[in-house]
């Protein structure tokens, strides 16, 4: 019983976790239909700004907004210098759907060669600010610590955030408009450059809580080629896609779904299989939903 | 305040889709563009819109460079334009498409009154307000889309085939309603049609457009009466 | 290069055959080695110019397909070299053609499969889908104690036939398994690509509607893409497994298919004629980069890191400034020319 609720949490704390790497990417989605695959290792540079500052500032948390702030630099610059020159230059020709994947992970292999240039490659660590030892019930501990509470609770938090921004503010409508008909958008006077910028730099600010979370939740070391973040990549971009894409709500089932998986099949079926999981789950979804979960039917496309 | 063309020339590569237009709108008037498919009509609006660059010419509303700077400029100096086809977001609802016209405004009071405007003057948006935009039939979209310009408070509006595959009683609705607004508000029109007929008779003034350049101008009653447009465009 | 007749590219390439078996018989060992390695990777990369470049299907995941193919030929190729080892002879022993076939099969079911699913998904669904693959699959190997498990297997193909004679070393047999391989690959390949289907990719590649509106079956255009893309896969994999001399999960990584789609850009990612260029590119950068970092003494995570920026770095430099490739642009460049002389 107490196994069933204890992988339950494990799955839950982590897919929150990957339910925020999710947010991210399709907060780049929607606001320039693009997929970022570089988000990942925007989070992994991003939790070493994080490192960084945890040597200057003595709270975790100041560093956690550091860190925020510096994916959220870090993504603009890229949207600015980068994939403004790439689109413009490759909106025609027969790569043009693939040349953006092509080039956000180049920007990957990129930031993945980088780090370690200015960090090592050797694990450096940071310090949890909470315990991760477990909740005890009676004699029973729990897979459930202060820690990851805290991690929920951030988690809802964003959500709930980003859930008002674009529902019930200007600059969301400015954000939506701007993805689903930038021309129209202009001549309503939007400024699509500045707004789809604004929308990377959200998500870089995401994808940054999502990676020093994932650092805090786990061992507290960080390398890059640590193997948590390549899990990160791939059930994020797998918790987006799952949850269709279009809608937040659907980032956060999707990740909640694949972390729950992923802690289960972990438990009770096998070690090995954790990696090929996120694929069986991915085509369970999409076949029985080619447009994910809440993904609008036979409307956009790539 | 008035829309002063001159000697406007637009290419798409090596194609020349306007060439030396010149013409001007004065405060008020309601000009009517009218011409065959492909005339280059499309392209002159896109152009003052900044959504086109031009090649050569000059062309500035109120003193205001419109070839120079970006789009989304334009609407800050009361320039609306409702394009042709797609225009309005469908993913939206009826009351996101009419905000976000109104985005960039500071005052939001105003804003808000104007709103109000739009559904006294299209009751059918007040009723469908928090429907999304794409269950809304043609001529519903099109009161949409001129109801979202609206709400950009212009002083030049730029209206792209606003009667394009609607159903004859909803054209005369949409061209009533071109022309009450107008008039309501002492808005210079530049009215880009293929419904000749339609658009003259609301019109303060035509212009004629054929590959594009500009064969015959004149006051729309002469224009009506002129026996060469009859035998074009008006299907004498 | 590309309306020759068949007769004349048989010849063509029969030439280019015989260059490459002299250039193998004077340059060195090291040398021999490489270009083992650059035939793989010219396989592998026009596996994905096959299915990108022409029938505009994305792909993360044909390192694990050169999994597969590298999995099949160990498990059933001829292990004489394994027993010259000591090691116990697994599999099937058939002949390294029937090897080949079999890699080249067995990848082409998965692709088949996978083409299926790739048939209704577009752009990020399928790159996501296939993310999931190359991630996945290889930890597969890891389960079975069959597939050798984290050691993986071996696939020694052995040393030469004596009946060559003194001068032939083991690389230089491989180098030409893999070079004759590759020739009949690409030949087979540029066949196809003229064919029919060829156009009919290109259409499918340029817009699904309108190849639909003209008639074509898209859905199995693109499997069919897809199936032959991953029996391509396959055999570079066969290749890549002969080349290395064993088989497992950590050498079919994600980077694996990342370095495939980087080679296929860099090479021109719509046209067979540039294939060689991404593939030698892959092999000559870390190795330039070596003698470069050695010379200038730079400390050891620059050197392991500064290959891949590099190649990074000229991914996208391609992708945004030569997005048709250097061979594509050329051809435009000379097309224009062309037009504007008449």
């Amino acid at each position: 019983m107490f196994e069933f609720i204890n992988t339950l949490l494990i799955g839950l704390t982590s897919g929150a976790i990957y339910a925020l790497m999710a947010l991210s990417i399709v907060l780049v989605w929607r606001s320039t239909r693009v997929i970022n695959f570089a988000q990942a290792g925007q989070a992994l540079a991003s939790s070493y700004f994080g490192f960084e500052a945890l040597k200057y500032v003595d709270s975790f948390w100041l560093a956690l907004i550091i860190a925020m702030v510096g994916g959220a630099l870090l993504a603009a610059f890229i949207e600015i210098a980068f994939m403004r020159v790439m689109l413009k230059h490759t909106t025609s020709g027969p790569i043009a759907n693939v040349a953006p994947i092509i080039a956000t992970l180049g920007l990957l292999q990129i930031i993945h060669s980088t780090i370690p240039m200015k960090w090592g490659g050797a694990d450096v660590l940071i310090t949890p600010p909470l315990s991760n030892v477990g909740f005890s019930i009676g004699e029973e501990t729990l897979a459930f610590s202060p820690m990851k509470l805290a991690i929920v609770m951030l988690v809802t938090l964003l959500l709930l955030f980003f859930t008002l921004i674009f529902q019930k503010t200007n600059i969301g409508l400015s954000l939506r408009a701007s993805a689903f008909s930038p021309e129209l958008a202009r001549l309503a006077g939007v400024r699509v450059d500045r707004i789809r910028t604004l929308g990377w730099a959200f998500s870089g600010a995401t994808g940054s809580v999502a990676g020093l979370l994932l650092v805090v939740n786990g061992t507290g070391s960080l390398s890059p080629t640590s193997l948590e973040f390549s899990l990160l990549l791939i059930s994020g971009f797998i918790a987006a896609v799952i949850g269709g894409l279009e809608s937040l709500l659907g980032a956060v089932i999707g990740g909640l779904l694949l972390g729950l998986v992923t802690a289960f099949v972990l438990m009770y079926v096998s070690d090995s299989l954790f990696f090929i999981a996120p694929f069986i789950v991915l085509l369970v979804v999409l076949i029985a939903r080619p447009q994910g979960i809440l993904g609008k039917k036979g409307g956009r496309r790539a | 305040m008035s829309l002063e063309v001159r000697n406007l020339t637009v290419s798409h590569g090596a194609i020349t889709a306007i060439s030396d237009v010149s013409f001007s709108v004065r405060e008020g008037e309601l000009v009517a563009i009218i011409g065959a498919n492909g005339a280059g009509k499309s392209t002159l609006l896109r152009t003052l819109s900044g959504l086109k660059e031009a090649s050569h010419g000059v062309a500035s509303w109120n003193g205001h460079n419109l070839l120079k700077g970006k789009a989304e400029s334009h609407v800050r100096h009361g320039v609306a334009h409702v394009s042709e086809g797609k225009s309005v977001i469908p993913e939206l609802t009826v009351e996101e498409n009419l905000d976000l016209g109104a985005i960039w405004r500071r005052n939001k009071s105003e804003a808000a009154a104007t709103k109000s405007e739009i559904f006294a003057l299209f009751p059918r948006l007040h009723e469908r307000l928090n429907q999304s935009a794409d269950t809304l039939s043609g001529g519903e979209r099109q009161m949409l889309a001129i109801g979202r310009a609206l709400m950009s408070k212009p002083k030049l509006l730029l209206l792209d085939e606003p009667s394009l595959g609607l159903a004859p009683l909803l054209v005369k609705q949409i061209f009533d309603a071109i022309s009450d607004i107008s008039r309501k508000y002492g808005l210079s029109v530049v009215l880009v049609e293929q419904n000749a007929m339609g658009a003259l008779k609301i019109a303060d003034s035509g212009i004629v457009v054929n590959l594009g350049k500009i064969v015959m101008t004149g006051k729309s009653h002469d224009l009506i009466n002129d026996p060469a447009v009859q035998a074009a465009y008006l299907g004498y | 290069m590309h309306k020759l007749s068949n007769l004349v590219r048989i010849i063509l390439f029969i030439v280019l055959g015989v260059v490459i078996f002299i250039l193998s018989n004077i340059v060195d060992e090291y040398r021999v080695t490489q270009g083992t390695t650059i035939a793989a990777y010219v396989v592998g990369i026009a596996s994905i110019i096959l299915l990108t470049g022409y029938s505009g299907q994305v792909s993360l995941g044909h390192g694990a397909l050169m999994g597969v193919g590298g999995y099949t030929a160990a498990l059933v190729g001829d292990q004489a070299g394994a027993k010259l080892m000591g090691e116990t002879a697994t599999g099937v022993n058939l002949p390294i053609p029937l090897t080949f076939v079999a890699a080249i099969l067995a990848a082409a079911g998965i692709g088949a499969l996978l083409g299926v699913a790739a048939a209704r998904l577009s752009g990020p669904y399928l790159a996501g889908t296939t993310l999931a693959l190359a991630v996945g699959l290889p930890s597969v190997a890891n389960q079975f104690k069959s597939l050798g498990g984290e050691q993986g297997l071996f696939y020694i193909v052995g040393d030469p036939p004596t009946a060559l004679g003194e001068g032939v070393t083991q690389s230089k047999w491989y180098f030409w398994i893999a070079a004759l391989t590759t020739l009949i690959a690409i030949f087979w390949l540029q066949n196809v690509m003229r064919s029919r289907y060829g156009r009919i990719w290109k259409a499918v590649r340029g817009s699904d509607v309108a190849a639909e509106l003209a008639g074509i079956n898209v859905a199995r255009a693109k499997i069919l893409a897809f199936t032959l893309s991953a029996g391509l896969a396959g055999l570079a994999g066969a290749l890549w497994a002969m080349t290395i001399g064993t088989v497992s999960p950590s050498a079919f990584q994600l980077a694996l298919s990342f370095s495939l789609l980087t080679g296929a850009v860099l090479s021109g990612v719509t046209t067979l004629g540039g294939v060689m260029i991404g593939a030698v590119i892959l092999v000559a950068i870390p190795e330039i980069v070596h003698s470069v970092v050695d010379r200038v003494g730079a400390s050891q995570t620059v050197a392991d890191n500064l290959p891949s920026l590099i190649v990074s770095a000229l991914l996208i430099l391609t992708v945004i400034f030569v997005p048709n490739g250097p061979v594509e642009q050329m051809r435009s460049k000379s097309m224009k020319k062309k037009a504007r002389h008449h």
